[in-house]
């Protein structure tokens, strides 16, 4: 039963694919089969999370093929955490609705991609094995690059062709690392590997190897300096699906750093993290002086992104129990946060026909709901107390007191700062300023139809959903907590792993 | 074999940097193409029987088949040829479409598109 | 592309190439073969009796749509992977039964490999099938 039950998260995206495949001619049919299966995936998710939470972690030793020989799937808190809000999102974009546009008379093969992305996310999320971890994120990459280009108007294509080839670089330097790490201990197993990686006594094949896998989940993730496929093409995308890649995407690149840099390339084990706190602070400023320029919508929020992921990883450069709980509650907190920016920034740009905020205006008086769900994920974001954004830096913060890092400091309160400018920016333009008419005087509001859906249910969904991390932040943080003494102690997840198995 | 393999990878990884830094489109996707084969090659080699033992041991302990490579790595390799086969004619269809709405054929151009 | 050469020559030799498609699948468990190859045969194939103008560029001989092999394929090998959870193993655990013998071909071992396998070579073949239609540039039905 518990087999059953760790694999679902694979197995259900899976089955929903094939279905959605199987009845892509009927785009009605497959949506409805997406959204009830996404629905009962969060609700295994669920299980497995309370699962995990009160029985620790789960394993599978897939084929019966045991570790370190065989692949093995491990739930531990933090995956079982992600899985349950990457299922959540899912189920929140299928709700607000996707747009499936023009696509000849497959109109339902836009679910299947997105159950694909499902499918390698998860997947990510799961396995315990390093050359399983880059086939996931195949797949993950592979259903992104055409969901990222499926309506094929130019911008899209030109964007699309840039992330393309930056996310193909660092799927080769992902490859190279996985073959010289395999050429020297001989397991691809993550638990197996760190056991190995620490009697190898050899700083530059750490250092190099550590190096490499760094540059590839960096670049997955957004970190300077590979961030630059980031803001050329999310905002091309739908808005849904726009939504869903800013939840999920980097912060798969996100966990996988979490994973190799806690568990295989430690200061134990010889690799020095040095250059990620300082990568992480070049991050947050770089990013957030994007977003304080940019007056596209989407493209600003994609800025944001980028400076948010600094703050993760400087949470794990920093690398202690403290810092690391902040991580995994700045993700949680972050994946909640920016995916309802998104949606809502998709029904600013639908409702006017255009991306820039200079010509939105008046949503407060004419749009309330929408202003709302604005603000809740805004201040969030910007850091306001009692919201999640302000518990998730409070920690980070103490953190960075503890380690003594003052000039890490110095830049995430001034980048709180300029966060918080930014959103202010989007708040002014498209909600607080009067409507702003045309030369005709006319006013400019189209009126695109809405994407099928629910997008005021699902926006509300989200906001609830920060209400829940802002409100009920000691239970969240606890259960982070549980998560992040899981990776500061690695000896804890090879143990899980490895149980059972005589060396 | 080792050093004729090294000597290979390391052409291989020369000739795609290059292409890459190119301006022209379809150089910087050849040498996506040239460096999808200078890891395949690099992978291979972690199979090398010379570094390490066999994986497959004997009920005693000792190799039971000392002459024969590591499998896991071709096996690697069979993989990532499969997933950069399907990535690269994506790739290539891409290039072409976006080339077909506007021919595009340097990749400064490609940002400007975005700006615009 | 109209040869009259071809166009006698596929029909005499997409038939051999399938049905060596398939010994080569079922091979494939333990000597080289399988699945995928086996799978690329077939489209081979299936492309050269379009090719030579007999079918439709996204149809295989049998007119049958990309979107029968995928879902199909997809759909059996994932089938493949839940009999091993029934009895005491797990996840993707082979079962197989037992081996018989057959007048000329000899011992037949069959299994939830094998199941796999057949299902990664129709999603191998719609692939290649949906591939090859798009490249043509028609939009696959």
């Amino acid at each position: 039963m518990n087999d059953l039950l760790l694999i679902s998260p694979i197995l259900l995206p899976l089955l929903l694919l094939i279905g959605c495949l199987a009845s892509s001619r009927h785009e009605r049919r497959s949506s409805v089969i997406s959204l009830v299966g996404t629905a009962v995936l969060l609700a295994a998710c669920s299980v497995l999370l309370f699962k995990v939470s009160t029985h620790g972690t789960l394993t599978l030793a897939v084929g019966g093929w045991m570790p370190p020989f065989g692949i093995v799937l491990v739930a531990d808190l933090l995956s079982v955490l992600m899985l349950w809000i990457s299922a959540l999102v899912g189920l929140v974009v299928l709700i607000y609705g996707i747009n499936v546009g023009s696509a000849g008379t497959r109109p339902g093969h836009v679910y299947v991609l997105i159950q694909g992305l499902l499918l390698g996310v998860n997947g990510s999320f799961l396995t315990g094995d390093l050359f399983n971890l880059y086939v996931w994120f195949e797949v993950m990459l592979i259903s992104s690059f055409i969901l990222m280009v499926r309506e094929r108007r130019k911008k899209q294509l030109a964007g699309g062709l840039t992330y393309v080839i930056l996310n193909l670089l660092a799927s080769a330097m992902f490859l190279c690392g996985a073959g010289m790490l395999y050429g020297k201990l001989g397991t691809l197993n993550l638990a197996d590997m760190a056991v190995k990686l620490s009697s190898v006594g050899d700083p530059e094949f750490v250092n190099t190897t550590g190096a490499l896998l760094f540059v590839a989940f960096a670049a997955k993730a957004g970190l300077f300096p590979f961030h630059f496929w980031l803001p050329a093409s999310y905002h091309h995308a739908g808005p849904a699906t726009s939504a869903l890649f800013a939840g999920l995407l980097t912060k798969v690149g996100v966990y996988a750093l979490l994973r190799i840099f806690t568990l295989v390339f430690t200061a134990e084990n010889g690799f020095s993290s040095t250059l990620i706190l300082y990568l992480s602070m070049a991050t947050m400023l770089i990013g957030v002086l994007g977003a304080v320029a940019q007056y596209n919508v989407r493209r600003l929020l994609a800025f944001h992104i980028i400076s948010q992921i600094g703050y993760m990883t400087a949470g794990l450069a920093l690398g202690t129990h403290l810092a690391l709980t902040a991580v995994v509650f700045y993700i949680l907190h972050h994946i909640a946060v920016k995916s309802t920016l998104f949606l809502v920034g998709g029904v600013l740009e639908m409702k006017t026909g255009t991306a820039d905020i200079r010509r939105h205006g008046g949503f407060y008086q004419s749009q309330p709901l929408l202003a709302f769900c604005f603000l809740v994920p805004a201040f969030s974001l910007g850091g306001i107390p009692p919201l999640s954004g302000f518990w998730a830096k409070l920690n980070l913060l103490q953190a960075g007191v503890q380690s003594g890092e003052w000039l890490f400091l110095a830049m995430a309160l001034g980048v709180g700062i300029l966060t918080l400018f930014s959103m202010v920016k989007i708040w002014n333009e498209s909600f607080w300023k009067a409507q702003p008419s045309t030369s005709d005087g006319q006013p400019n509001t189209s009126d695109l139809p809405l994407a099928r859906g629910k997008p005021y249910l699902a926006m509300l969904l989200l906001c609830a959903l920060t209400l829940v991390f802002s409100l009920g932040g000691y239970f969240v943080f606890e259960l982070s907590a549980r998560a992040a003494a899981n990776l500061a102690d690695p000896t804890l997840y090879i143990n899980a792993v490895m149980k059972g198995v005589t060396p | 074999m080792t050093l004729v393999l090294s000597l290979i990878i390391g052409l291989l990884f020369a000739a795609a940097t290059y292409c890459l830094l190119r301006r022209n489109l379809m150089r910087v996707l050849l040498g996506i193409l040239l460096l999808g084969h200078a890891v395949n090659l690099l992978l291979l080699s972690a199979s090398d029987p010379l570094s390490r033992l066999p994986s497959i041991l004997g009920k005693d302990g000792t190799p039971e088949f000392p002459e024969t490579a590591d499998p896991l790595p071709q096996a690697l390799v069979l993989t990532a040829i499969v997933i950069g086969f399907g990535l690269s004619v994506f790739t290539l269809v891409l290039a072409r479409s976006c080339f077909q709405q506007s021919p595009i054929d340097d990749v400064r151009d490609l940002g400007k598109e975005d700006r615009s | 592309m109209n040869s009259i050469l071809l166009h006698i020559a596929a029909r005499f030799l997409s038939w051999p190439l399938l049905i060596v498609s398939i010994w080569i699948l079922y091979r494939g468990h333990n000597l080289p073969g399988g699945g995928f190859i086996g799978g690329l045969l077939a489209a081979a194939g299936f492309l050269l009796y379009d090719l030579s103008g007999h079918g439709r560029p996204d149809r295989g001989f049998f007119s049958l749509s990309p979107f029968f092999f995928l879902p199909l394929g997809l759909g059996l090998a994932v089938f493949s992977t839940l009999p091993g959870m029934l009895g005491a193993g797990t996840f993707m655990q082979g079962v197989w039964l037992p081996a018989f013998e057959l007048p000329l071909l000899g011992s037949i071992h069959l299994g939830t490999p094998l199941i796999f396998d057949i299902g990664v070579w129709f999603a191998v073949i719609g692939f290649i099938l949906l591939l090859n239609g798009t490249l043509a540039g028609e939009e696959p039905s």
